[in-house]
């Protein structure tokens, strides 16, 4: 035995300590805090404050309301988009995957401020399309998060499966409703879980483009600004548990090579 | 053939179409930050004054070299730290594994806002670290991008022949040797692509940046998101030409990595 005795399990540990440090301990203060008061008593006031103000509970709302809306135009915007591009024989179609996947490495305030040109050119001004801005911004700023993992899905598709189908006497669109649509859920819920929560939370884009109705990120913005630590907490630890239930209801059906920001190197 | 040419033209012009609106932005902007208008819709003179305004303010300049820096920075520690970690897990008990895989996934399925709330809150309110340190900056940043070092390299060391490492150490390595002559150059594409990962993830960054950057640095994301309050045109359009130089190397690059790709692939083929 040498000085220093090594062992491959070892050089885990400063990431292990890191990870505990830096993601759960964290974890453990916002928990902490939300269910305390400014004086550090336990309190409930936080969570029962949250649920009964009309005010939060609408930011709540309208957080939904963005989040399902802009899912939705994302996903039929990217499914044909995948559909075409995984179902062609065309050669350039790796390259065009890239087109599509290329403008995730830009600065995501820099693309808002590029679209925020184009619509002040052509609605003269933001202010009277709050919503509508909203939903063109996300669905701008997150459509390549949907397209790659429903295109990975469905390029791994079975030909042989649809042929088959054909062979059996289906039409083209029963082959499309009952086979190459129920196998390519893996790849539309990894989609769906990319843009549903980053659209309930990216308040950016809604400061950028000029509408100042709060959602569920803001909110924390601002109890941040006001040194509201208790209450910060108590939307965070809310929106983790949401996190948790959709991560909890999604990862069964999710593909695994599809999905996650890691996808996005190709 | 020509039927089939035919039947594919729709979904040709439904993506051309998609890219243009993908686009469109993107390349006004670039076409306007090569002249003198302060707007959108008004022509005006070529001019290059937008891009020696960019190089030429201080401030631009250092938020520009500052949010490089930090994103190199962070993403080193990232590689690092992500790497260890993984080849320590893959190695551990299915326990520790297990603790350490599923942490792992915190700051991956997290909401950035929340990530970066409460990194702020630990490290600034309760153990009252400087934010002017940049220390709460750089931790961070290791959050946001370390994990997903851990989730490149790990489907590596899966790959990875078990036997080459016992080979190794049979043929007389020390378990280090073993480790950075064998083990390492055979993770090392999961490594590079994680480090990858890491710098484009902090450079997108606003959320974790906005919660733990001393008050006085900025980066892009920052910068950009105070300048479209304020009304300075001169930082406005030089911003517009520094989205097209971002967006002139993100298109270098892409074209460089499959030039290289496409070499390997080639040169396989022999």
């Amino acid at each position: 035995m040498g000085v220093f005795r090594f062992s491959r399990k070892q050089l885990g540990i400063p990431y292990a300590v890191f990870l505990i440090c830096f993601v759960a301990a964290p974890l453990l203060v916002i928990i902490y805090y939300a269910f305390t008061n400014g004086e550090g008593q336990f309190t409930l006031g936080n969570l029962t404050g949250f649920f009964t103000s009309p005010y939060t509970i609408g930011t709540l709302a309208y957080s939904f309301a963005i989040a399902v809306v802009t899912t939705c135009v994302c996903l039929l915007l990217a499914y044909p988009i995948a559909y075409i591009l995984a179902r062609s024989h065309w050669k350039a179609k790796s390259v065009v995957i890239v087109m599509f996947v290329m403008p995730m490495w830009i600065n995501f305030t820099l693309r808002i401020t590029a679209l925020k040109e184009i619509l002040t050119v052509v609605e003269g001004n933001l202010a009277f399309h709050p919503f509508l801005n909203t939903i063109i911004g996300m669905t701008y700023d997150f459509l390549p998060f949907m397209i790659l993992p429903m295109y990975t899905t469905l390029l791994k598709l079975d030909n042989s499966l649809l042929e088959a189908a054909a062979d059996l006497g289906a039409n083209p669109f029963q082959v499309f409703l009952k086979v190459t649509l129920p196998l390519s859920v893996p790849g539309i819920i990894s989609g769906v879980v990319m843009v549903f929560l980053p659209s309930m939370t990216n308040y950016v884009v809604l400061d950028m483009l000029y509408n100042s109705t709060y959602i569920m990120g803001s909110l924390i913005g601002s109890y941040f600004s006001a040194y509201d630590w208790h209450n910060g907490s108590m939307i965070a630890l809310i929106l983790l548990l949401i996190i948790l239930v959709f991560t909890l209801v999604t990862d069964r059906y999710a593909d695994e090579d599809a999905g996650n920001r890691g996808g996005a190197l190709l | 053939m020509k039927a089939a040419v035919k039947k594919e033209l729709p979904g040709k012009i439904f993506i051309g179409a998609m890219l243009i609106i993908l686009y469109l932005p993107i390349l006004v902007l670039a076409f306007y930050s090569f002249t003198t208008s302060a707007n959108i819709g008004s022509v005006h003179g070529f001019s290059m004054d937008n891009y020696v305004n960019l190089f030429s303010n201080e401030e631009l300049r250092s938020m520009i070299f500052g949010t490089v820096l930090l994103a190199f920075g962070s993403s080193l520690l990232a590689a690092v730290l992500g790497t260890l970690g993984a080849i320590g897990a893959f190695y551990s008990r299915k326990a520790a594994r297990g603790v350490i895989g599923g942490l792992n996934e915190v700051p991956v399925i997290n909401a950035d806002v929340v990530t970066g709330f409460s990194v702020c809150i630990m490290l600034v309110v309760v153990l009252g670290i400087d934010k002017n340190t940049f220390v709460p900056l750089v931790i961070g940043h290791v959050v946001l991008s370390a994990p997903f070092v851990y989730l490149s390299v790990t489907p590596k060391l899966k790959q990875m022949d078990s036997s080459l490492y016992e080979a190794a150490m049979d043929l007389g390595a020390t378990p280090r040797q073993a480790l950075t002559k064998v083990v390492l150059p055979q993770i090392q594409p999961g490594i590079v692509s994680g480090f990858a990962l890491a710098v484009t993830l902090s450079l997108d960054d606003y959320f974790i940046a906005s919660y733990t950057k001393p008050a006085t640095f900025d980066t892009i994301s920052t910068y950009v998101v105070n300048a479209t309050k304020g009304s300075q045109t001169e930082i406005k359009t030089a911003l517009w030409a520094l989205s097209t130089l971002i967006f002139l190397i993100v298109v270098l690059v892409v074209i460089l990595m499959n030039l290289r790709d496409g070499k390997e692939a080639a040169d396989f083929e022999d």
